[in-house]
């Protein structure tokens, strides 16, 4: 069966429930737009069972309702990830496993960059999102060389750490500085390392165009959201499968 | 209610943190920061900054450094050179950054001059703290103080100041007894202060001393139109603690998050840097009549709430010692823990109960900070809204100073209007409903509570003596991972370049004049 329905209490009754605030003061005039509001969403009918002022210019509002939309799975596109989701626990468990040692990342934001926000939210123990960073991984080393490290540097810190990854974070895109100090870190990374064993190459940042990785010579690129536990369970995925840097 | 706890077990558990903290308060006055000789020329009133940002005390401080080290601090070097320079510190900075000047250490009389010449100066910065402190005193006086306890405390973040003001205003007027400005993420690696009004952040908004006065005199006509003062909170941490909170206090903020260990754990600052910048910082929060809230929650947030709430315990003992040593009062002790235990865990609440009852009988007079739940908020927020209830009401019972409300949209969006509103009315209920529920019980005295906090006071003293036996004790402890499960060495992080060990002509007024306080504090 392709063809569902929101469940309230019988099949196929269609009912949901919604919140949501109006910018308007509290008055009979208020709940006829929030009804007005929940019949454009499709709810028809609909009851408005709670509103509320909150202050004077603006009314919360519970409302439910049948909608008359029909869902069809099979129209449904979903991208999937195409590396599994690890707890922290988990991601530790493969490396020890299949690594036997620790993974070592090198971190670092590169060029004039000072903004040490990205590389920080994925790699210090505070994280991002409720999720904690790689410095929480008990099986993860990680490197963080902090703003503004020159791609010399970075490489060299690479070479000695015999990191198995570096991240890079980008945020300032002022003339595509992001986009040019990028291309001259893989290129750099080309240079340093022989075919094929080179770490892995992470971009990250606000501005990125996840879809360019070949373009700039990196093995993947992270945007906006990324969360700490994305990036550990890809690390994991591309350095525990046979699968070498590109 | 109360916890039936032996008294002298109590002493002994204070009296390890002490024998842990002595150490490191040693070792802090021995060294000198950047941020400290900083945070030196802005209470003397050195502000502003070039036009790339960068700000003068910066400059003036880097100039002193390279021409004769920091080990003597700057003061008699800079009061020295100031004579030649038309007795203009910002004319002095400039022209030091233009390459202009050479300093000297001065000696004998010429020291003398300078020292006074320093000390008339930062005492005009010191007077302003007294005056920051006497003016919120007289405004409590005149308006009227927070209703009832706990106080409500309410964040805003927008990363725009102007934002940030509007918002604020409407969540004093929704209830809120103290407004947190949570500060742009990575402000606290930042080694210098930035500068002015800010309307761009990251998850939050710089703390400037701009932005400090913009919003304290926002809130102060609010507090007006409400006939309660409402307080005002921000972040004393990261490598520029002892500035901040010079300029905190110079603005009249209430209340700074400052915490002993926070930065060095979960930011890898270096342990010496932050517990020398500590002290200073402190010391400024004890003279301007503000109250520290303290990080223990971050422990949970990464360590098991149950296994590591000795590690709570433990560092609350420490915060407390580093506190009153630096001469701040048992009022002004926000010392902080969260609910934050797996609700899955059986007897969770009872559990809760234990830690939150053992924090307020063993800190009787300080104003604990109870954090909400985030570990285990979901996104399901129907079972959020319930778990904030059930923290409302563990904060009623255990009588919580300050409590933070928590949101059930935790992990999901920064809070909406609505989630505000939700979330006032938890708190609201569960104090209307239950608020004095604590005066009818009494934990049995030998039932679970009872034994779940001795048992974890127990553990507390146990790793306080461990941390005294170490070599280098609690430097060592740090290292090895024993709080929050980071391991931080003390040759290591971030920040360790700008740390000197203190010559014999070392001088700063401002910590001569603090240092009397922290004496009296330990009479």
């Amino acid at each position: 069966m392709s063809i569902i329905r929101p469940y309230g209490d019988t099949t196929g009754d269609g009912m949901v429930q919604v919140s949501f605030t109006l910018p308007i003061k509290h008055s009979k005039v208020a709940d006829g737009a929030a009804l007005q509001l929940a019949n454009k969403m499709g709810m028809e009918p609909a009851m408005v069972v709670h509103s509320k002022p909150m202050g004077d210019d603006f009314t919360f509002f519970v409302v439910y309702g049948q909608v008359n939309h029909l869902v069809d799975t099979d129209k449904v596109q979903v991208v999937e990830r195409d590396f599994p989701l690890l707890t922290p626990k988990e991601a530790n468990a493969v490396i020890k496993e299949t690594l036997r040692r620790p993974m070592v990342v090198v971190g670092a934001c590169i060029g004039t960059d000072a903004h040490t926000v990205g590389i920080d939210a994925i790699l210090n123990i505070k994280g991002f999102a409720g999720e904690k960073g790689l410095e929480y991984y008990k099986e993860i080393e990680v490197v963080n060389l902090g703003a503004q490290v020159s791609v010399p540097a970075l490489v060299e810190a690479a070479v000695t750490r015999r990191a198995d990854a570096v991240l890079v974070s980008q945020v300032v895109t002022q003339r595509d500085a992001h986009l040019l100090n990028t291309r001259e870190m893989s290129a750099a990374f080309r240079e340093a390392y022989p075919a094929g064993e080179r770490p892995l190459l992470v971009v990250g940042g606000p501005r990125f165009d996840e879809s360019m990785t070949a373009e700039l010579g990196v093995d993947r690129i992270f945007g906006r959201g990324t969360t700490p536990a994305e990036v550990a369970s890809y690390l994991v995925h591309r350095t525990t499968s046979k699968e070498p840097a590109a | 209610m109360r916890l039936d706890l032996d008294p002298r077990t109590i002493a002994q558990a204070r009296a390890l943190a002490a024998k842990a903290g002595e150490p490191i308060v040693e070792m802090a006055t021995k060294h000198t920061t950047v941020a400290v000789e900083r945070a030196t020329l802005r209470l003397a009133g050195l502000a502003g900054a070039d036009p790339d940002g960068t700000p003068w005390v910066n400059h003036l401080v880097d100039a002193v450094r390279a021409d004769i080290g920091l080990e003597h601090g700057i003061a008699l070097p800079v009061w020295h050179a100031l004579a030649a320079h038309g007795n203009d510190l910002s004319r002095l900075a400039e022209e030091a950054a233009a390459g202009q000047v050479t300093f000297r250490l001065p000696e004998g009389a010429e020291a003398e001059l300078a020292a006074k010449h320093a000390r008339e100066a930062v005492g005009v910065g010191i007077a302003r703290l007294d005056a920051s402190r006497v003016a919120r005193e007289r405004m409590i006086a005149e308006i009227g103080d927070a209703p009832r306890k706990p106080w409500i405390y309410l964040i805003v973040a927008t990363g725009d100041i102007y934002e940030d003001i509007p918002q604020a205003q409407a969540a004093a007027r929704e209830g809120a007894d103290i407004i947190a400005v949570i500060r742009s993420t990575g402000q606290s690696l930042l080694d210098y202060v930035p500068e002015g009004a800010t309307r761009e952040g990251f998850a939050g908004t710089y703390a400037t001393q701009e932005n400090f006065r913009l919003m304290r005199a926002a809130l102060d006509e609010t507090s007006r139109e409400l006939g309660r003062y409402v307080r005002l909170t921000n972040y004393a941490s990261g490598l520029c603690m002892p500035e901040i909170a010079a300029l905190a206090g110079m603005e009249r903020l209430d209340m700074m998050l400052n915490d002993s260990m926070y930065g060095i754990l979960f930011r890898d600052i270096n342990p010496v840097r932050t517990f020398v910048d500590q002290r200073l910082s402190r010391q400024i929060h004890a003279r301007a009549g503000i109250i520290i809230n303290t990080g223990e929650d971050n422990y949970l947030t990464t360590a098991d709430a149950v296994e590591a709430a000795h590690t709570v315990t433990t560092s609350q003992l420490l915060n407390e010692y580093f506190a009153k040593e630096a001469g701040l009062e048992d009022w002004q002790l926000g010392l902080g823990h969260a609910f934050e235990i797996n609700p899955d865990v059986p007897d969770s609440f009872r559990l809760e109960l234990a830690h939150a009852l053992l924090a307020k009988t063993i800190f009787p007079d300080a104003p604990l900070k109870w954090m909400p739940p985030t570990r285990h908020m979901t996104g399901d927020i129907f079972k959020g809204y319930l778990l904030d209830g059930f923290f409302n009401l563990a904060g009623a019972m255990t009588d919580q100073g300050i409590l933070l409300v928590g949101m059930m949209t935790e992990a999901v969006v920064t809070p909406w209007l609505s989630d505000r509103d939700l979330a006032l009315q938890n708190v609201r209920y569960v104090m209307d409903a239950a608020g004095r529920l604590g005066e009818d019980f009494h934990p049995a005295p030998d039932g679970f509570i009872a034994n779940r906090a001795r048992e974890v006071l127990g553990e507390s003293i146990d790793l306080l003596g461990k941390i005294i036996d170490e070599p280098n004790g609690l430097l060592d402890a740090i290292a090895d991972g024993t709080f929050g499960l980071m391991k931080r060495p003390a040759g290591a992080g971030k920040g360790l370049e700008g740390v000197a060990e203190k010559s014999e002509a070392y001088y700063n007024p401002a910590s001569a004049e603090l240092d009397k306080q922290s004496l009296e504090g330990n009479e």
